[in-house]
């Protein structure tokens, strides 16, 4: 009685603008952790999704819950949007893990989306971007374009996804700079404009000038750029923050993926997988190269062209850790995903000590 | 980089002066509030509506004065509602304001979803050639912008307002004691309404702050807890302005602190330092009350309901 | 002529009844106003928020998983509120709960323990709550610390603590280094009641809750003691009640079913613990201690009411798009109305023309 209810509602909301009924459509469903308007992780989900609506038009209709929280609450809302009719659903943040499987094992006809996480089933595929590809270029940028040697890095929280991506721009800019130093703050928060302010003044004030951030707002862009030093914007191009500032920003494009997988889903053709793309499959992609000089350009466009190409590997061994151990090498002459993946050791060159060790 | 460079401490003055100045500014207001006899727990509220409409205001028009016109307007409209249930009709004053809380962050999602991704141009600071160009204390002293030196002129005008005019001084009765204040014709409803929208003016003013001046954006829930921290800025004052903006700088510099300490490498756990200006406000809760025989010297008729009887 | 408010006499025993209505009528006029300024089809938007979640039995076990801590920490709050001191770090003592319990299920995880592992987990969460809520109550009586203050920053505290536990010593070693302990192991999770929903045992332990909070302030002195200590003080000390002995027991039962609160909600619906687990429950709790009028069945009816008003939040976004920012509207001023209107029960008001005010001194 309910599922018709609600497609009646739905029906009488959109009865201008449909040209199918309601059961025809394929219904996609999106769940947000933050809000669409945090100009950062979410929002790069929103654009996508919008890409999606645009592609498919009339034939998909797409619903997003925004601002789900981690815990219980996650559940229910991925519940709903099943019962609500959604078949492919996609859960945008790690905390929604085991929520999704819970509620995966319960719809086996329903396929769902988990970003970040490390958790799969016949029904639930996960996906995840290599940023640290971005990372690494922004590594060698930094250490072409820091006069201190000194970069300033605003962390969320000390997870493997973050702990990668110190680690892969450190070793970028050792390559062009074997003495580069990093000060490391964590906001142990993903969204907090002004801790993120204050972070990056702390950070300036104390040597560093270029800083990268792993946070979603742009608020640390808007302090270097006031104080006229560099930096690198996170998730969405940041470049209006900081137009004299911005190097390069790592953008998050998940249009290509959700379009395929979608067509995937229209053709009855889905499958779970483990998809984690990077440059190559333009999952990742760079913010165009600005406020620097034509040879790092030109560094930094021929580091991202050997990444895609195969030839340059971000975690190519030897590496070393920051107590001196040569780490192992399980991929050959680079670490294989499962080691990047549970990364928790930071690499030679970085002094602070992990937290949580 | 050495810790003791002049350099170094002026930017880190600066900052912590930056981070101090919307707490200092909501808990001026707050304590002419409470020290007029009402407790209001709505600040984090009215702030977050403040910071939407101030940062709406000077998107729209270009302005930041403008911006900072909506912020105060949008936190005495808030207050007035408060006004109206626990002045108007008697109700429970936390619960209230708990509720303005909740009412206020709804209401400016609402209000800021239009803004979300949008910027403006931060308030300019002040240059005066030759006196800013002091090294150290030049741009600390020099070289703010107009909120910090208003939170500053708003401390002092509070500060001579209650001690040194007779209004203040009728605003204090009315918050030691109502029934008193009453039966000598005070009209103490009316002064207790003017206080709150006052409280309510602060709050706005101090949430469009971080809009306006902080960071050049609009994001839900901005302020972050900074309300509750302005309440607790007026008990640890001892509801004493000399001691409230001793109160805010120290929060302030906790803040900015514990970030240095990180960059630092010191190695100690983020989440211990993070949690620092809250053990510290808890201690030093318990050091001022434990000073005075008998307990706090709140406004002894804080929080307590008063209806004039007839 | 102005308008004045007049304390009645006596209670008026027939508002008291209808206050609540009136209450609710009102916010949905006010929701109403709302729903059509942001566009939004008001009889629509009142169905899908209102009597869609009723509608079966998937979202009535949801209202009901979703009211369970909510009215458990609700009951807790109500006896400090009534002896008019102020928890208002409930959702810190929640945490504290949830931290204490799951220490015994991360370190028994895995091995082969016995059933008594829940029932320990839960005494420990309970313990440790009501021992995080001594602390402000302390606080208050031995140096007359502000408790609203106090137990407020602990909230902070605690949600670092274990934000801390989580990313560091209790993280599971399988997780990928992500802060999350492991999944609990059946003997430390709390049984679902039916096949299929999330309904569990702790909905029955709310209830027992309710009914022995009715039990205490209708039928025993302490509870007596409560009322009269936060309504009457002075009478209170005539009669030689103990307030401080009150304080630092209402606030240690308020913490200790918040603890309580806390273990079971990650014991069950959750399954391990991780940080910011709770939306916010201690803080919900507030409200629907105040919607409950700090009344056992009141809290009861009121928290299955605003977990339907969360529901309904939530379909309410995907069926019709009306941002999540709406529920916390309509929370606010459905306080709101219910604080109003359960005014006029003590006061009423009057038109009184203003030429009566004679300034006094005057001749």
């Amino acid at each position: 009685m309910r599922k018709k209810l609600l497609a009646a509602a739905a029906a009488v909301l959109l009865a201008g603008s449909l040209s199918a009924s309601a059961a025809d459509k394929l219904k996609v469903g999106f769940i947000y952790l933050g809000p669409v308007g945090d100009f950062g992780w979410t929002y790069q989900h929103e654009v996508a999704r919008q890409a999606l609506a645009k592609e498919f038009g009339d034939t998909i209709e797409t619903t997003y819950l925004e601002n789900v929280s981690e815990g219980p609450d996650a559940e229910r809302s991925i519940e709903q949007l099943v019962r609500a009719g959604n078949k492919l659903i996609f859960t945008t943040s790690f905390g929604y893990m085991d929520p999704t499987l819970k509620v995966a094992k319960k719809y086996p006809n329903v396929h769902f989306e988990h970003a970040t996480g490390f958790k799969h089933d016949k029904n639930m595929g996960i996906y995840n971007g290599r940023f640290y590809e971005g990372r690494y270029i922004q590594g060698v940028i930094a250490g072409k374009m820091s006069k201190a040697g000194v970069l300033g890095y605003i962390g969320s929280f000390p997870i493997p996804e973050v702990i990668m991506g110190i680690n892969a721009t450190i070793l970028g800019a050792q390559s062009v700079n074997p003495n580069i130093k990093v000060k490391i703050i964590w906001a142990n928060t993903w969204f907090d404009p002004g801790k993120e302010a204050d972070a990056a003044k702390a950070l300036l004030d104390q040597g560093a000038d270029v800083i990268m951030q792993h946070t979603d707002s742009p608020a640390a862009m808007q302090i270097a750029s006031e104080r006229g030093k560099l930096a690198f914007g996170q998730d969405s191009d940041m470049i209006k923050f900081g137009p004299k500032s911005q190097l390069t920003s790592i953008i998050d494009n998940w249009a290509p993926y959700y379009i395929s997988r979608v067509k995937a889903e229209l053709a009855g053709k889905w499958e779970t997988d483990n998809d984690w793309d990077g440059l190559k499959a333009k999952m990742v992609v760079m913010a165009p190269y600005t406020n620097m000089p034509d040879d790092v350009k030109k560094l930094a466009m021929d580091t991202e062209a050997a990444i895609v190409a195969g030839k340059l590997y971000p975690f190519k061994c030897p590496i070393v850790d920051q107590d001196g151990k040569t780490v192992d090498c399980k991929g050959g002459d680079h670490l294989d995903d499962g080691q990047v993946l549970g990364m928790n050791f930071y690499v030679k060159g970085i002094d602070d000590k992990m937290p949580g060790k | 980089m050495e810790l003791l460079d002049p350099k170094f401490l002026e930017s880190v003055i600066l900052s912590i002066l930056a981070a101090s100045t919307p707490l200092l500014i909501a808990a001026t207001g707050e304590l002419v509030t409470e020290r007029s006899g009402v407790l209001n727990l709505g600040v984090e509220g009215m702030m977050i509506v403040g910071a939407a409409c101030g940062f709406g205001g000077a998107w729209l028009t270009g302005s930041i004065l403008v911006g900072a016109i909506f912020g105060i307007v949008a936190g005495v409209l808030m207050s007035l509602i408060f006004a109206l249930m626990t002045l108007g009709l008697a109700v429970n004053q936390v619960a209230t304001g708990l509720a303005l809380t909740i009412l206020g962050l709804g209401i400016s999602g609402l209000i800021g979803a239009g803004f979300i991704g949008e910027r403006i141009a931060l308030a300019p600071h002040l240059y005066i050639p030759g006196l800013t160009d002091i090294p150290f204390a030049g741009r600390i002293l020099f070289g703010e912008d107009a909120f910090v030196y208003l939170s500053l002129a708003l401390l002092i005008g509070v500060w001579w307002f209650l001690y040194r005019t007779r209004a203040g001084l009728v605003l204090r009765a009315a918050g030691d004691n109502h029934v008193s204040a009453h039966a000598l014709g005070y009209p103490v409803l009316r002064i207790r309404l003017y206080a709150v929208m006052f409280g309510g003016a602060c709050a706005g003013l101090a949430g469009a702050y971080l809009p306006l001046a902080y960071t050049p954006f609009f994001i839900p829930a901005m302020t972050a807890g900074r309300g509750w921290i302005a309440l607790a800025l007026v008990v640890f004052a001892s509801w004493r302005p000399g001691r409230l903006i001793i109160g805010a700088y120290l929060f302030g510099a906790v803040t900015i602190l514990q970030l240095h300490v990180q960059a630092l490498g010191l190695g100690i756990p983020s989440q211990f330092m993070s949690s620092l200006p809250y053990l510290a406000t808890i201690i030093v809760l318990v050091l001022i009350s434990r000073a005075r025989t008998g307990g706090s010297t709140a406004p002894a008729a804080l929080g307590t309901v008063f209806v004039p009887d007839r | 002529m102005q308008l004045v408010l007049e304390k009645r006499a006596e209670r008026s025993n027939a508002i008291a009844v209808v206050s609540p209505l009136i209450a609710i009528g009102m916010t949905i006029v006010t929701m109403v106003i709302l729903f059509a300024i942001l566009g939004k089809n008001p009889a629509l938007a009142l169905w899908v928020y209102f009597i869609d979640p009723l509608t079966d039995s998937y979202s009535l076990q949801e209202i009901a998983v979703k009211a369970t801590p909510l009215v458990m920490i609700a009951i807790g709050l109500s006896l400090c509120y009534l002896a008019n001191v102020w928890n208002i770090g409930a959702e810190g003592q929640f945490l504290i709960g949830a931290v204490a319990g799951s220490w015994l299920a991360v370190k028994t995880n895995g091995t082969d323990a016995g059933p008594w592992v829940l029932p320990v987990m839960l005494l420990l969460g309970a313990a440790a709550g009501a021992l995080y809520a001594l602390i402000p109550a302390i606080c208050k009586v031995k140096f007359g610390a502000s408790e609203i203050l106090t137990s407020l920053m602990l909230v902070y505290v605690a949600d670092l603590f274990l934000d801390y536990l989580v990313r560091g010593p209790w993280r599971d070693p399988n997780g990928f280094n992500f802060p999350t302990t492991a999944e609990f192991d059946p003997v430390a999770t709390v049984p679902v009641l039916f096949e299929g929903g999330r309904l569990h045992w702790g909905a029955i332990i709310a209830l027992v809750v309710v009914a022995a909070a009715a039990i205490l302030l209708s039928r025993m002195i302490k509870g007596f003691e409560i009322r009269v200590v936060g309504a009457a003080p002075r009478a209170a000390r005539f009669g030689g009640f103990n307030s401080n002995q009150l304080i630092l027991l209402t606030f240690a039962i308020s913490g200790a079913l918040a603890g309580l609160a806390g273990i079971i909600e990650v014991a069950g619906p959750v399954g391990h613990l991780q940080p910011g687990f709770s939306p916010g429950y201690g803080f919900t709790a507030i409200i629907v201690a105040f919607l409950g009028r700090l009344n056992p069945v009141g809290i009861l009816i009121a928290g299955l009411f605003l977990a339907l008003t969360f529901i309904g939040g939530e379909q309410a976004q995907i069926a019709m798009k009306i941002p999540l920012d709406v529920t916390k509207v309509f929370q606010g001023i459905l306080l709101f109305y219910v604080l109003a209107c359960d005014s006029l029960i003590l006061y009423r008001i009057r038109l009184v023309s203003t030429s009566r005010q004679v300034p006094s001194g005057t001749a």
